[in-house]
This record gives structure tokens, C-alpha cells and sequence, in this order.
């Protein structure tokens, strides 16, 4: 997809306007963060598993090498194939490679968040192949052509009537006037629809939550089930994975997993927990023919050792976004590019360059709290300034930004200048505001005031109090 | 692609600040896949007996909305499954892998039942499997592909009836592993089910059935 990251502003302006998005953002808000506490209140263990998970993988990123090398020799033993691809087009073209060797006509899609940061249903549709996205939100995004708006419920940006107007516009082969007033019944009809696709299609592709060195297997994670049709019916099974995606063992991978469905959706264990090794055994009665993995590099490898590096252990749950307040203020959508909310902002400044994606690390509060809910304790604040003094240092931020923020440093650095110089603006400000209490605009400040009034300041300065109760405190113990 | 290979793995080993790992630390990684150590495992399922696991396993089963019936022995299968489709005024027509451990139950006291043994197709509304093992800690069912357990009959019949003997639930993931290994192989496709299909793809609402089973059956036999 082409990427919209540097119109984030004005993204944003238009993510606030729209009354349809509003309302889906409000839904998710009271959603996503009360399952999942109440989740994991059930779990004593969970900041102990928590650490051994982050430990899981800190592990594995250290011995990468080996564990890809191995997770290779595994998967090869079994029959199947893995392909090591080092940008995207290297790994559509090896989509497309397979795809061409079995004469498909028609790919079935579980959730791939790969497939999308290598924009492959594009270059399938190009090349004459017909991808059918299968879970239920992608589908819904892929008949309005539109890209996901959140990385594991893609449609969370739209209300149930825009889905029942898709579906009428789409499903023309049905009748009419059938109703569709209930989510119940536009997931009856996409069941009904995407269960011919299923049975039709030539080759699967699916993503991986994990892949494991020991015994050469993918695992994905689904609560609908499309993932396992999927892969189970067609000639050959083709799974989008990125190199970060691999765990030691089955127990390592069982460890984690404990903490990827309660961070996400809050549920105790997603429905569907799929492990696959290779293709078809002889003997066995259904199973794809063929089994291939891509192995897509795309900027991870040059992320390893440096202050980057803990990004990989990110396991895509999407907890950092459905705690965030401005990813709940603005959608996905504003993001401009495939990875919204907080791990969205420090990854795709890596995958597609900080001067397209710039204003991503700077659409935080610093909150905190995607910090806070990180399975795997990823810094993401403290990833978001590492990118923010990049694009300083770059000179790329704009240059209104940098002369206030030199104004500042110069104060900042004399304390004593600083006190005096605060404390007479607040008096001044103190004065100027004291008959309405208030200021309706100020200059330089127009982005603060355009939203909400400045109130006028009372009284001295913070440090000034602040002075005051240290001596207080002192006074009488000498 | 060799090329994109081992440019790939030279770029890893050049960040991580080192060549190839010396042949000890590689010997320390090999043992530590080969030991199958397991992490943490919440006490929630290991401190019971086996008795509580089996009713916790139950609990969290029907938490997400898959229903358990318990049974006193083989001979009660066919009723427990007539019973099933009669309750829910479900056809007497039902398609069950050639799974042997489905062998043992005497399906002709329930002459009624038109059983089909083999792959499901898109038309079967109903499907009965057996299953590996049932995991307390969350209801899981942990499901194995092979000759005689074709993964497809697991999904696309609407009903999915599996039927499971109590000294098949275990504690945790980690113990279904074990018995994995000790079993067989690593199979081509290892399903581990919580209930039936969902989605809440549709203003977050839960609805269940999106692709897979609408409902999900297990009928455990005591013992």
C-alpha cells in the first residue's frame, strides 16, 4: 500500500471529523482493555511469565543464526521449503513463483500482517491471481478496498450498517432484499460466501505467529477458524513470516502464547491454535501437497544491536494500541501505513524511512501505558525518543520546532534565568488574564488554544512553591 | 535466493557483533532444544489432582461456550450422541473419522444413527472425532492429524462432537507435549481447540460459527 504517513496531521483532523469512526473508537475504548484485565486478574503468574517470555526471545534474538539455521534444517527435513527473502519484492515474486508452478487461479488468505507490509494482493491481482482474504475483517476491508485499521481486528473503524452496505454492494448474487440489520447475519453470509472460496481455492497463505527451530513448524492463532481452512484445503500451504518470528521450542512458544491471547483480546486461549510441520504426510488423507515458508528480512536484521533491537521481540497483540489514547482518538487509518499505535510509530520509521513516517513518533502523549501492557516489556516510549532526537538530528523535524526547542535549551541550561524568566511571564500572563481567567488565543500557541482555553496563571511559579515548602520543611529541624 | 541466505545470515552475525557461534555455545543451543525444558506453568491446573482437572478442565470449557457431557463408559457413546442431536433437533446423519479409538463403542445399539466413516465435505452438518488430549488449564482440545484423522473434519462440519476418555486431560500444554513425543512424530498438523469458531469482527460483538464448527461437543467418558 502507498504509504500516507506524512499527512498524519491531516489524516488526524479528518479520523476526528467522522462521526461512523467515532462511534466504532468508542466501542473499543470500553472493549479491548476490560477483558484483558480482567484476564489476567484470573492469572497470579502473568508479570512472571511476562518476564520469561521477554527473556524467551531476548535469548533467541542473541543466537538468531542458529535458530533460523536450524528452524531451516527442520522444516527441510519434513519435506518442506524455506526461502529467505531480503525486501519485498523478493518475497512476492517468491509468492508468485510457487503460485505460477501450481497453475493457481485463486489463493485463500488467513490474517497476514507480512502480506500486507509487502503489499502482495496487489501484485497477485497484477499478475492474474485472485487473493481471497478469509478472516472476516480483512475480507470486509478487502471488498471496500481498504487497508486495516488495527492489526488484529482490521475493520474496528466501521459500524455494522457500513458492513451490511458493502456486503449489498459486493453480493449482488443474493437477494435483495434479504436482511441484514445483525452481525449475526452479515457472518452467516460470509460464511456462506468465503466457504466456496475455501473449497475452490488453489494455494493458502497464512502469517506465523511462531516458528519453531526445534521441530521446523509454523503457528498461527485464530478465533475463527479461517486460518486452518485455509491451509488444510489447498494444493500447497505458504506461510509469510518475518526472520524475529522463530522461538527455541514448543515450551517456549507454549509460554508465550499464555500471554498473547490475554493481551490482545483478553480471552484465556484464542479458539484456534494451529502448529504445522510440512506438507502432507503420504499416508494422510487432506493436508497441502507442498509447504513453503518466506523468510522476510525487510529492515529486521539491521534493527539487531541496536537500540532498536528490542522491537523484535514484539509479538503483535496489539495491546500498546488498544490501550493508547491516540490511536483510540484517531484510528489506524491516520498511521498511513500498514502498523498503527504505538509499536506502528517505532516500526515503520524502520521499515519505510523516517522521512516518510517522521510524524509517527511524535503522535504520543508518553503515557506510558503501551509500555505498561507489553507482554514483552518493550520500551516503546523510550524507542519513540530515540527516533524523535534521529529526525533532530537529521535536521528533518520543521523549523519552527527546532528554534522554540533552541529557545528553550538556552533557559533550560541557567537555572536561574529560567526561574526569573518563568516567573515573569506567569506574572504577566497572571496580569493580562486576571479579568476573565483565562486566554481564548495566544500567540504561538494556536495549536493548544484551538482546541480548549489557556487557563491564566494564579499565583507564583512551581518553583517558586517548591522552594518555599523545602525551606518550610527544613525550618524546624534546623 | 543461497545469495539473499546468507547475506541475511552475515548481516545477523555482524549486528550480534561476532562470527559463527563457537562450536561449544552451538553444542549448549542443541541441548537446550533437545532437553524440552519447560518454563513457567501456572499452578492453576498442576495443583490438583486429577479429579479437579478434569472439572476445571469442564469449566473452562464451558466458559466459551463449548457444552461437555460425562459419561459412565463406551457403551453410553451412542446414546450421549443421540441424545445430542435429538436435544438440538439435529438430523440422525453424521459423518466420524476412521479414527480406532472410535472403534470401541457399540454404535449398533443406536441403529438410527447413519454414520459415515471417513474425510468431511462441505455438505456434513455434523462430525464426530476423537481427540489426543484435553487441556485443563484453559478447556483445550489438543487434536492430531494423520492417516486416520483428517484435520479438515475438525472444521467444516457446523457440530463438532469429540469424544475423549478422562485419563486424556491433562494439566497444561507443556504435559500435551510430553505425550506427544512419546507418541508419535511430530504430526503435519497439531489442532489445539477452545471452543467453537468466533469472530467479533463486527463492532466487537461475539459471534460464533465464523468459519468453523457453530458448536463444539465433547462427551467424556469416566474411567
Amino acid at each position: 500500500m502507498e504509504a500516507t504517513s506524512h499527512n498524519f496531521k491531516t489524516n488526524a483532523q479528518k479520523a476526528l471529523g467522522d462521526p461512523n469512526l467515532q462511534k466504532a473508537l468508542g466501542k473499543m475504548r470500553e472493549g479491548f482493555p476490560a477483558r484483558r484485565l480482567a484476564t489476567i486478574a484470573r492469572l497470579p503468574e502473568f508479570e512472571a511469565l511476562r518476564d520469561q517470555g521477554k527473556a524467551i526471545k531476548d535469548h533467541t534474538l542473541e543466537h538468531l543464526d542458529y535458530y533460523l539455521e536450524t528452524f531451516e534444517r527442520n522444516v527441510t527435513a519434513r519435506g518442506g521449503h524455506v526461502h529467505w527473502c531480503r525486501t519485498p519484492g523478493e518475497a512476492r515474486e517468491t509468492v508468485l513463483a510457487i503460485c505460477r508452478a501450481l497453475e493457481a487461479k485463486m489463493v485463500t488468505k488467513g490474517k497476514t500482517m507480512i502480506a500486507e507490509e509487502i503489499a502482495l494482493n496487489e501484485y497477485l491481482e497484477e499478475n492474474g491471481i485472485t487473493p481471497v482474504e478469509t478472516d472476516l475483517g480483512e475480507y470486509i476491508i478487502q471488498l471496500r478496498n481498504e487497508p486495516p485499521s488495527h492489526i488484529i481486528a482490521p475493520a474496528i473503524h466501521l459500524v455494522k450498517e457500513q458492513v451490511a452496505e458493502t456486503f449489498r454492494a459486493v453480493h449482488t448474487q443474493l437477494d435483495p432484499n434479504r436482511r441484514l440489520d445483525e452481525a449475526r447475519q452479515m457472518c452467516d453470509e460470509a460464511r456462506t460466501v468465503l466457504r466456496q472460496k475455501f473449497l475452490a481455492a488453489d494455494v493458502g497463505i497464512t502469517g506465523a505467529n511462531f516458528l519453531i527451530a526445534e521441530t521446523g513448524s509454523s503457528i498461527i492463532v485464530t478465533n475463527e477458524g479461517n486460518g486452518d481452512l485455509t491451509q488444510t484445503l489447498t494444493k500447497a500451504h505458504i506461510v509469510l513470516a518475518s526472520l524475529e518470528k522463530v522461538v527455541p521450542t514448543l515450551e517456549d512458544a507454549s509460554t508465550i502464547l499464555r500471554l498473547l491471547a490475554r493481551s490482545a483480546t483478553g480471552q484465556e486461549f484464542s479458539t484456534y491454535t494451529t502448529v504445522s510441520t510440512g506438507p502432507r504426510r503420504p499416508e494422510d488423507t487432506d493436508g497441502p501437497g507442498e509447504y513453503h515458508v518466506i523468510l522476510l528480512d525487510n529492515g529486521r536484521s539491521s534493527m539487531l544491536g541496536t537500540e532498536f533491537q528490542d522491537m523484535l521481540r514484539c509479538i503483535r497483540c496489539s495491546a500498546c494500541m488498544n490501550h493508547c489514547p491516540v490511536y483510540a482518538t484517531v484510528g489506524g487509518h491516520a498511521y498511513g501505513w500498514v502498523y498503527p499505535g504505538p509499536m506502528g510509530a517505532v516500526l515503520t520509521p524502520q521499515l519505510i524511512g523516517l522521512e516518510e513516517a517522521g510524524h509517527l513518533p511524535n503522535a504520543s502523549t508518553f503515557c506510558g501505558r503501551c509500555e505498561s501492557v507489553c507482554p514483552m516489556k518493550i520500551p516503546l516510549p523510550k524507542m519513540m525518543r530515540h527516533w524523535r532526537e534521529r529526525e533532530y538530528d537529521r535536521h528533518a523535524s520543521p523549523p519552527r520546532w527546532r528554534v522554540g526547542l533552541a529557545i528553550w535549551a538556552y533557559f533550560a541550561r541557567r537555572p536561574a534565568l529560567y526561574h526569573h524568566a518563568s516567573a515573569l511571564a506567569s506574572g504577566l500572563l497572571g496580569f493580562w488574564g486576571s479579568a476573565r481567567g483565562r486566554f481564548r488565543t495566544l500567540p504561538l500557541a494556536s495549536g493548544w488554544t484551538g482546541g480548549r482555553d489557556m487557563p491564566a496563571p494564579e499565583g507564583r511559579t512551581f518553583h517558586a512553591l517548591w522552594q518555599e515548602r523545602r525551606r518550610n520543611a527544613r525550618g524546624p529541624h534546623g | 535466493m543461497a545469495e539473499a541466505r546468507d547475506q541475511i545470515l552475515e548481516g545477523l552475525r555482524k549486528a550480534l557483533k561476532r562470527g559463527a557461534l563457537p562450536a561449544e555455545k552451538e553444542a549448549e543451543l542443541t541441548a537446550r532444544l533437545a532437553a524440552h525444558r519447560p518454563n513457567l506453568i501456572p499452578a492453576r491446573a498442576t495443583r490438583l489432582d486429577h479429579a479437579g482437572r478434569i472439572n476445571l478442565f469442564i469449566e473452562m470449557a464451558e466458559e466459551v461456550q463449548t457444552t461437555v457431557v460425562r459419561v459412565k463408559s463406551n457403551a453410553d457413546v451412542p446414546a450421549a450422541i443421540a441424545d445430542y442431536l435429538a436435544t438440538n433437533n439435529l438430523p440422525s446423519r453424521l459423518v466420524m473419522t476412521p479414527d480406532p479409538t472410535l472403534d470401541d463403542f457399540p454404535w449398533e445399539t443406536r441403529p438410527l444413527l447413519e454414520i459415515r466413516r471417513g474425510r468431511a465435505g462441505d455438505g456434513d452438518l455434523i462430525g464426530v472425532t476423537g481427540g489426543f488430549a484435553g487441556i485443563a488449564e484453559t478447556g483445550t482440545l489438543m487434536l492430531i492429524s494423520g492417516p486416520l484423522t483428517p484435520t479438515r473434519n475438525n472444521f467444516l462440519p457446523d457440530h463438532h462432537i469429540c469424544v475423549m476418555r478422562s485419563d486424556q486431560i491433562v494439566a497444561s500444554y507443556e504435559e500435551a507435549w510430553g505425550r506427544l513425543r512419546a507418541h508419535t512424530d511430530m504430526p503435519r498438523t497439531v489442532n489445539f481447540i477452545t471452543g467453537p469458531s468466533r469472530t467479533g469482527d463486527i463492532e466487537q460483538r461475539l459471534e460464533l460459527g465464523a468459519h468453523g464448527p457453530r458448536r463444539l461437543h465433547i462427551v467424556l467418558i469416566e474411567g
